[in-house]
C-alpha cells in the first residue's frame, strides 16, 4: 500500500490537481498508514472507524480549482450539481459542508462519493484502492471547472453576471496556461502487431501531457487486420504498458471484456469509415463550448440534451453530438460514426472529443489539440473577452 | 407497509398445516430480507444435523423484488449445507421471488417432513398441499412441464431423491440454488416442488425518485463493459469470462494441476453462440439477461460449468460440455461440484476419461448407480475414501470454482473464509483483480486484500439481502441502490449504513459456522496451491502461493473481522453489531 500512496500522490502533483505533497494519504489494511501526520490525521483516523472503506485522500486543490471550488460553494446552497457526462454517470452531485467535524463529513460521505469543505479541501475514499480516491478527486476538479466557465458563459450571454463571478474569472482566466506547442512528430504508421503496442502507449502519454485529458478521462485504439487494439477500461492513457486489449472485430474472442466503454462506439467508427486510428479525450473547452446551446430554453428536450438533442450543431467544422457512455439507448456509438465521416473530429455534449484516422496517432493527435485550441478561443470570443 | 408484504409463511410438513407471522419492522430493518432474513431465522436451529425434521429450509425475497428495482428478481434459500456442514445458502434468479411476493410473502420458513413425497401450491393466499408420489423420479425438465401452469416453480430431480450432496433447487427450470446441497435437504422433507403465483403489488414509498436510482443505474450498466459491452454477459452470457480467464493464466485445468487450457480459443463462448444460436433469457426485472437458452430449451453451459466440463477435466468436445450441463440440470445438480468431482477421479484413476464416459458417470452420480454412488458424495468425500485426500481441491469439502487462486491472491483468502466453503461469490475479488472494476488491484499481492475481502463480503451479504444480483455491481454501487431502497420502503438510509447491516449479517454466519464446530483449521486452501506454481506463460508467471504471507493476511482478516486468533467471532464484535452471541 506504501507503493500506492506514493503512486497517487505523484499523480495529483503531476496532473496539477494538488500542490507537490499537499495531499494526506491514508490506506488501511490490519493497520493505518498515512504518507505524513498532521493534526487532520487525528480527525480523518475516525473516518476509518465509521466507513467501511480502506482509503482517503484528503488535499486543498491546486489552483485555478481552488479558486473555483472557493466560488461555487459560495453561491451553491449545500450541493453542487455539474451537467458534465463524469458527474452525471458517476457523481451524481458534489456535497459540500462548512463544518469540519468528523461527524458531518461521515454523515455526507456514507452517501457520496466526495466531499468539498471550502477553505479546507476535498476528501474522497476508496474501498478497494486509493485508485479510486485519486480517481474521484480528479473528476470532482474536472466537474468543477467545467461548471464554472460554463456557468459563466450562459450568465454572461443573459447578463446576469454578478461582480463576483466576473471578478472570480478574471482571476481565474489569467491561471489558464496555453497548451503546449509540439514540433515533433509521434510513430509512423501503419504499425505492425509488434510495433501498435508502443505507438498507443507513446500517444496515450502524449495526450496527457498536453493536458487533453486527465489520464482517465480518454481511451485510445488501432485497427490491424480487423484486430481492435484498445485500452482497457480504467486505464490511465499515460500508464498502457500492459493495458491494451486486443478485440476482434467480428467478436470471436471474449479475452477483451476489459477493454474500454467505448468499445462499440470505437467499432463501429472503424466499421463505418476507413480510419485505422481512434484517440478520445476529454479536453475541457470542448466540453464547456459542447453545452453551450441557445435553443435549450426553448427546446422540448431541455434537460435532455446529452441524449436526445434534435439539433446538428457544430463550433465552426466540427459537429456535437449527443450520446452516453457504453452501449444503451443513447449509446454514443450511433451517434459518432456518422458524424465523424469527413471531419477532423466529434464533440459529444458533456463528455469530450473523438478524433480520428487513417495511418498513425499525428493526425489524430493534432487535430484533438486543435479542436480543443480552437474550442478555448471559441469561448472566449463567445463571452466577449 | 412499504416495501415488504410483513408476512412470513411458515409451513410444517408434519402436520401440513401452516401459519402466517408478522415480522418486527425493527427486524427487517435489521436484516432487510434475502440472506439476511434467511440467517435470522436459521441460527437457533443451526446445530441440529441437516436432515432433522426440526431444521428449517428458507425461502426469503427483499424489499427491492417486485419493483422495478433493476435486478431485483432474486431470492435466497437457505439452510445447513449437507454437503459441508456449514450455513448453505443460495441467491437465485427466475421468478420464484417475485412471484412469493405477489402472493403476499416476503418468505417461507419449511420445518417437518411430509410422509409421502408430496408439492406445496401457493395461490395468492391459498395454501394447497399435494401428493407428488407420481413426479418420483422424473427429470426436473418432465416435472416442470408438469407443474409450470401453476406459477413460478422450485423442484428437485432424481439426484436429491438419490442422496446426491450437491443436488440443486431448481427455479422455473433454468435457475439453480446451488453448491450447497440443498436440493437433498428439500427431498429429505418429503417435498418434490413448490408452485407460487399471486397477484399482489409490493407498495413503494415514493414512485419518482425510484424512477430516478433505477435511471441513475441503467446509465452505470449502459457504461459497464463487462455487463453490457460488446463482449460482456448481456451478449454472450457469463460464457464470456471463459477466453480472459485462460488468458490470464488463471484457467483450473486438469484437476487444478495447469492454469491454462490449450483448447480453450476453441470452446469460447463465441463459438456456443456461433453452434447453437441461444436467445437470450434472464431473471425477472432484469435488463442485464445473461441466460442464454437454445431452441431446444437447453442452457448455454455458465462460465464455470464451460470451464470444468472442458479444461478441469481435459475434454476437448464442447458438444460433451452441452450434454454435461444438461444432464446436470435435469438431474439437479451442481455443474461445479458434479465437474469438480470427476477431475478428482480422473487424477485418482490417472486415466483420460472419453466424452461418453463423463457423461455416462454424471448419469451414475445422479442415480447413485456404481460409481456415482462413490462420486454423488463430492469431492472430498470420494478422495478421503481412497486415502487421497491431496486430490479433493476444496475448501471446507466445497469444491472450487473456474478461478485458479494462484493467479488472483484475494480469491484465494476469499476461498478460504468464505461461509459456505469454497465459493466465488462471498467476496468476488475477479471484479477488481481481473475485471477492474471498480479499479484494478494487484493480483498477485496480498497487500490491501484482507480488508478488500472483508467489505466485499459485507457488501454481497447486502446484495443478497436486499435482494439484487451482485453481476450489476460491476457497474452500480450502493451509493444508487440505498437511494432505490429508501425510494421503495422509506427508510432513510446511506450505502455505509446498508454496508454495516452486510457486516451483521456476514457475522451472523460466522457464528453460526462456529457453533457447529468451524475454526482458523477450516480456512485454508488445498496443500497443492502452496507447493506447485500454475502453468506460466504470455509473460505472465503463476507461482505458488506464499503460505506465510497467506497465513499473515488470514489473520490481518481475522483482525479486520473481529474475530479471534482462531477465526472465532467475540462476545464484543457481537455486541458492536448488535447480534445474539453463542458458543
Amino acid at each position: 500500500m506504501e507503493k500506492l500512496i506514493q503512486k497517487y500522490n505523484d499523480k495529483l502533483f503531476k496532473h496539477g490537481l494538488t500542490e507537490r505533497d499537499e495531499p494526506l494519504i491514508g490506506t488501511l489494511d490490519a493497520e493505518i498508514i498515512w504518507n505524513k501526520t498532521n493534526k487532520t490525521t487525528n480527525i480523518l483516523e475516525k473516518l476509518f472507524k465509521t466507513l467501511n472503506i480502506n482509503s482517503i485522500i484528503f488535499s486543498e486543490p491546486a489552483e485555478p480549482y481552488k479558486t473555483i471550488i472557493e466560488y461555487l460553494t459560495k453561491t451553491s446552497s449545500g450541493i453542487i450539481y455539474p451537467e458534465d457526462c463524469e458527474t452525471r454517470t458517476f457523481l451524481h452531485e458534489l456535497p459540500y459542508t462548512k463544518n469540519f467535524d468528523v461527524q458531518t463529513i461521515t454523515n455526507i460521505l456514507k452517501e457520496r462519493k466526495s466531499l468539498i469543505i471550502p477553505g479546507h479541501g476535498i476528501i474522497t475514499f476508496g474501498t478497494v484502492s486509493p485508485e479510486q480516491a485519486f480517481v474521484t478527486f480528479s473528476s470532482v476538479c474536472f466537474a468543477v471547472y467545467i461548471k464554472f466557465f460554463s456557468d459563466y458563459l450562459e450568465h454572461k450571454k443573459h447578463r446576469t453576471i454578478t461582480n463576483e463571478e466576473e471578478k472570480t474569472f478574471n482571476k481565474i482566466a489569467l491561471m489558464i496556461n496555453p497548451y503546449p506547442e509540439f514540433s515533433f512528430s509521434l510513430m509512423k504508421g501503419p504499425f505492425s502487431k509488434e510495433k501498435v503496442y508502443k505507438a498507443l502507449n507513446e500517444a496515450g502519454k502524449i495526450t496527457v501531457k498536453s493536458k487533453l485529458v486527465d489520464s482517465y478521462f480518454g481511451n485510445i485504439s488501432y485497427l490491424i487486420d480487423n484486430i481492435i487494439y484498445i485500452s482497457q477500461t480504467g486505464s490511465s492513457l499515460d500508464e498502457l504498458d500492459g493495458y491494451i486489449d486486443t478485440c476482434p472485430i467480428d467478436n470471436s474472442s471474449c479475452a477483451g471484456i476489459t477493454a474500454s466503454s467505448e468499445l462499440s462506439a470505437h467499432k463501429q467508427i472503424y466499421l463505418d469509415t476507413d480510419n485505422t486510428a481512434i484517440l478520445h479525450g476529454h479536453p475541457k473547452f470542448s466540453v464547456i463550448l459542447s453545452m453551450d446551446c441557445n435553443q435549450q430554453n426553448m427546446c422540448k428536450y431541455k434537460n435532455q440534451c446529452h441524449t436526445k438533442c434534435p439539433y446538428k450543431r457544430f463550433v465552426n467544422d466540427i459537429p456535437i453530438v449527443p450520446g452516453e457512455v457504453g452501449t444503451g439507448p443513447y449509446g454514443l456509438y450511433k451517434t459518432i460514426p456518422s458524424a465523424i465521416k469527413g471531419k477532423r473530429g466529434v464533440i459529444v455534449y458533456g463528455h469530450g472529443a473523438f478524433t480520428a484516422c487513417k495511418k498513425d496517432f499525428n493526425e489524430a493527435f493534432n487535430n484533438l489539440l486543435s479542436i480543443e485550441k480552437m474550442c478555448k478561443q471559441e469561448y472566449f470570443k463567445r463571452a466577449n473577452i | 407497509m412499504f416495501g415488504w408484504c410483513g408476512k412470513i409463511l411458515k409451513i410444517d410438513l408434519n402436520s401440513k398445516k401452516y401459519d402466517i407471522l408478522n415480522p418486527d419492522i425493527n427486524i427487517l430493518k435489521k436484516y432487510i430480507g434475502g440472506k439476511g432474513l434467511a440467517g435470522y431465522y436459521l441460527k437457533d436451529h443451526i446445530t441440529l444435523n441437516w436432515h432433522d425434521p426440526d431444521m428449517p429450509l428458507i425461502f426469503f425475497t427483499g424489499p427491492l423484488v417486485n419493483t422495478i428495482s433493476p435486478t431485483s428478481g432474486r431470492m435466497t434459500i437457505m439452510s445447513k449445507s449437507p454437503l459441508t456442514g456449514t450455513i448453505g445458502d443460495s441467491s437465485v434468479g427466475g421468478s420464484f421471488g417475485f412471484s412469493l411476493k405477489k402472493a403476499g410473502f416476503d418468505g417461507i420458513i419449511i420445518t417437518g417432513k411430509s410422509f409421502d413425497p408430496c408439492g406445496i401450491e401457493i395461490n395468492n393466499k391459498n395454501i394447497t398441499f399435494t401428493n407428488a408420489s407420481s413426479l418420483s423420479d422424473l427429470t426436473v425438465n418432465e416435472i416442470n412441464n408438469l407443474i409450470r401452469d401453476k406459477g413460478s416453480t422450485a423442484a428437485v430431480g432424481p439426484a436429491a431423491e438419490n442422496g446426491v450432496l450437491f443436488s440443486n433447487i431448481v427455479i422455473d427450470n433454468h435457475y439453480f440454488a446451488g453448491r450447497n446441497g440443498l436440493g437433498l435437504l428439500f427431498s429429505s422433507k418429503g417435498l418434490k416442488y413448490i408452485t407460487v403465483k399471486g397477484t399482489e403489488k409490493t407498495k413503494i414509498y415514493n414512485k419518482e425518485s425510484l424512477k430516478k436510482a433505477r435511471q441513475d443505474i441503467f446509465r452505470l450498466t449502459f457504461a459497464s463493459p463487462v455487463l453490457m459491452g460488446e463482449l460482456g454477459i448481456s451478449n454472450f452470457g457469463t460464457a464470456a469470462l471463459y477466453d480472459l480467464i485462460d488468458n490470464r493464466r488463471m484457467m483450473p485445468t486438469d484437476n487444478f494441476r495447469k492454469t491454462h487450457f490449450n483448447n480453450a480459443c476453441l470452446m469460447n463462448a463465441h463459438i456456443y453462440k456461433k453452434k447453437f444460436n441461444p436467445k437470450k433469457q434472464g431473471c425477472l426485472g432484469c435488463h442485464i439477461l445473461c441466460k442464454y437458452i437454445t431452441e431446444d430449451g437447453s442452457s448455454i453451459p455458465e462460465f464455470e460449468t464451460m470451464s470444468h466440463f472442458s479444461a478441469l477435466i481435459n475434454n476437448n468436445n464442447i458438444s460433451v460440455v452441452m450434454e454435461a450441463n444438461k444432464i446436470c440440470n435435469e438431474m439437479g445438480m451442481d455443474t461445479i461440484s458434479a465437474g469438480a468431482t470427476i477431475a478428482c477421479y480422473i487424477e485418482i484413476l490417472n486415466k483420460k476419461l472419453s466424452g461418453s464416459d463423463i457423461i455416462s458417470i454424471l448419469k451414475k452420480i445422479g442415480y447413485a448407480k456404481g460409481i456415482g454412488n462413490e462420486l454423488r458424495k463430492g469431492a472430498f468425500r470420494f478422495a478421503e475414501s481412497k486415502g487421497k485426500s491431496e486430490s479433493a481441491i476444496t475448501v471446507k469439502k466445497l469444491e472450487l470454482p473456474a478461478y485458479d487462486p494462484r493467479g488472483a491472491l484475494g480469491m484465494a483468502l476469499a476461498y478460504a473464509t468464505s461461509t459456505r466453503g469454497g465459493c466465488h461469490l462471498r467476496s468476488y475479488p475477479i471484479s477488481h483483480e481481473i475485471l477492474r472494476k471498480p479499479v484494478s488491484t494487484d493480483r498477485f499481492a496480498f497487500s490491501g486484500k484482507a480488508r478488500i475481502i472483508k467489505i466485499q463480503e459485507d457488501l454481497n451479504a447486502i446484495i443478497d439481502s436486499l435482494t439484487a444480483c451482485k453481476f450489476i455491481f460491476f457497474a452500480a454501487t450502493l451509493e444508487e441502490f440505498s437511494k432505490v431502497y429508501t425510494s421503495i420502503t422509506g427508510i432513510e438510509t446511506s450505502a455505509q449504513d446498508l454496508l454495516k447491516i452486510g457486516e451483521r449479517i456476514y457475522y451472523n454466519e460466522r457464528i453460526m459456522n462456529s457453533l457447529n464446530g468451524f475454526t482458523k483449521k477450516d480456512d485454508d486452501l488445498p496443500s497443492r496451491f502452496f507447493k506447485y506454481p500454475g502453468t506460466s506463460g504470455n509473460n505472465i508467471d503463476i507461482p505458488p502461493i506464499n503460505r506465510t504471507e497467506f497465513i499473515k493476511t488470514l489473520e490481518n482478516y481475522y483482525k479486520i473481522r473481529g474475530l479471534d486468533i482462531n477465526g472465532i467471532p467475540t462476545k464484543e464484535k457481537s455486541k458492536e453489531l448488535e447480534l445474539e452471541w453463542k458458543n
